[in-house]
């Protein structure tokens, strides 16, 4: 009788925080609909009709009445793109000496090292790079206000590497202890260890980490705002200026609440979320198919 | 592969390594040589005797001090409303969630880390604009709003946290207390929570360096160029990444760009000393709070 009572209470108990987990879990996925909900409730209405399509794919010329946002979503991807071809190679060249290269001993310090450096703030990365790396720039091109491509990836490049060699390390560190000493049974040298087993072994593992890092470059605002110039045009060569999606929605939120630059913003938000959205996706998808083969 | 290669390949490597630790060290060293003359109590205090401003007798004009507290009451509470949530969710996703569910929710998570802060910060302005329009004129960005868009910002992170410290727990462990009859929930309360504390804790720390650090979010939802100290959830409010992003951008002489160098400085401090924290915590924290139970 006495124990029945217990057990009932008990399952109770159970269920409750069951439920209760159930929904925090929830409410946090919510969350994230909530994100993109919100910006088109707020962000749709405002728009007439093929407004939204032309905001997409026009130029920017707001003399004309012209508010496409093209020419940031160039800028963001030209950015991005070039921070991660910077980035890539001293990314897995840091990486492979971390765990494959480099002698034992200074592997753990160098990777506090690089978990230190993911913890800069942004804020940082840009302040320094305005008045170290743009001025540097300005002198060395000789032309235009050092403000350009070139600048904002240079720093986003060492931005986004540590992020990128944590990555690649973890994937380094999944690599069967057995593969290593076969290699080191054989008498191969490490180099010969790092082309033949390390690196065939990671290639998702690498893949995965690039393109999230590619994600991160894409989503930053700080060093772009405040170093690449934030001209609204469509970037021809490394030391133009550009504005990126992210720039783009700090500077104009500050504008009048009726204006059609205003409501562009919102566009801005949408095509950010969803190329994030693809980003996350690709990087899932990889992952996935690496574990059912 | 010949021995050049392999002499080449090892060079390109250690070539990276001091490409990446050669710019973080210039970029550290610039702001260390440009700031410590700045780096003085008249920094913080500027005219206002300290024991005044810190007893907030008298009001702090000329120096950073409210823009470290608006920084501080604003990590405060964002991490007050993300902690419980993120907690719970991290709970479920490692201990009750099915198949399915984990790899719906997890991608919901993966997105949120994703999502570009600006945007996260834009959903809290068109959050704030809808309430204004819709439900009262006097909601305008304010110290709460950036609160609850930084909340979810560090969300996935402490969810992430939480989800793998929970799943690390050795087997051994993790059976024990249900082979003595312990209910799931009580084995979550008693066992694996406080086994895997240390490192929530350190999750927990990271998340709070992340709040010090991020000027996106707040430039879009409430922060301002001089409020004073922070006193009401619905004002805006100083916060010190805000400050030094104003700073480059509008500084009228040298002594202000000398201050803008000063404040990098002290947020650097602040959050190297957050992320030692969180490493001393995750390593030499276990053994001490372990075996409280």
């Amino acid at each position: 009788m006495n124990r029945s009572f217990f057990q009932q209470k008990r399952d109770r108990n159970e269920t409750a925080a069951r439920a209760l987990l159930f929904m925090s879990a929830l409410v946090c996925c919510l969350l994230v609909v909530l994100i993109l909900g919100f910006m088109v409730v707020t962000g749709l209405p405002l728009f007439g009709q093929n407004q939204a399509m032309d905001l997409l794919t026009g130029a920017w010329s707001p003399h004309n009445g012209g508010y496409g946002i093209a020419p940031m979503i160039f800028g963001t991807l030209w950015i991005s793109f070039l921070s991660v071809v910077i980035s890539f190679p001293m990314s897995l060249g840091c990486a492979a000496y971390i765990c494959v290269l480099g002698p034992h001993g200074k592997a753990t310090v160098m990777k506090r090292c690089v978990q230190m450096m993911t913890g800069i703030p942004t804020i940082i990365y840009g302040f320094v790079g305005v008045f170290l790396l743009v001025p540097l720039i300005r002198n060395t091109a000789g032309t235009g206000s050092g403000m350009c491509i070139l600048s904002a990836s240079l720093v986003l490049a060492v931005l986004i590497a540590p992020t990128m060699i944590l990555f690649f390390i973890q994937s380094f560190d999944r690599v069967p202890r057995s593969w290593l000493d076969a290699v080191d049974a054989l008498g191969g040298s490490r180099v010969q260890k790092l082309v033949y087993v390390v690196l065939p072994a990671c290639v998702k593992g690498i893949v995965t980490g690039t393109v999230l890092s590619f994600g991160r470059a894409l989503g930053d605002t700080l060093v772009a705002l405040m170093i690449a110039g934030n001209a609204i045009q469509k970037p021809d060569s490394l030391l133009d200026s550009a504005r990126t999606l992210t720039a783009h929605i700090a500077l104009v939120s500050a504008a009048d609440f009726e204006s059609m630059e205003f409501k562009s913003i919102f566009l801005c938000g949408a095509v950010l979320y969803l190329i994030t959205a693809l980003v996350i996706l690709g990087a899932r998808l990889i992952e996935r198919r690496g574990t059912h083969e | 592969m010949n021995r050049w290669g392999e002499k080449a390949i090892y060079s390109l490597s250690v070539l990276s390594c001091v490409l990446l630790f050669g710019s973080v060290a210039i970029l550290l060293g610039y702001l260390l040589v440009k700031g410590l003359p700045a780096l003085n109590p008249g920094l913080i205090f500027g005219s206002t005797p300290m024991v005044d401003a810190l007893f907030l007798k008298r009001q702090v004009f000329d120096g950073i001090f409210p823009a470290m507290a608006g920084t501080l009451a604003l990590i405060a509470l964002a991490i007050t409303i993300a902690v419980p949530l993120g907690l719970l969710a991290g709970i479920y996703m490692a201990e009750y969630s099915g198949r399915f569910t984990r790899s719906v929710f997890g991608f919901f998570f993966d997105l949120l880390s994703g999502i570009p802060s600006i945007v996260v910060g834009l959903f809290g302005f068109s959050a704030i604009l809808f309430f204004h329009h819709h439900i009262s004129e006097s909601l305008a960005p304010c110290l709460l709003v950036s609160a609850l868009s930084l909340a979810f910002l560090v969300l996935p992170y402490i969810v992430k946290t939480t989800q793998i410290a929970l799943e690390t727990v050795p087997q051994q462990t993790r059976i024990t207390g249900l082979a003595l009859g312990a209910t799931r929930l009580q084995n979550i309360v008693f066992c694996l929570i406080p086994e895997s504390l240390s490192t929530i804790l350190g999750g927990i720390i990271l998340a709070v360096g992340r709040c010090a650090e991020d000027t996106a979010v707040i430039m879009l939802t409430g922060a301002v160029v001089s409020a004073g100290l922070p006193d009401s959830l619905f004002k805006g409010y100083e916060a010190l990444p805000f400050y030094i992003y104003y700073i480059s951008s509008q500084y009228a002489d040298q002594t202000e760009l000398t201050q803008g160098f000063g404040a990098c400085i002290v947020l650097l401090l602040i959050c190297a000393t957050l992320f030692t924290l969180a490493a001393i915590i995750q390593k030499k924290v276990r053994h001490t709070l372990l075996y409280r139970h």
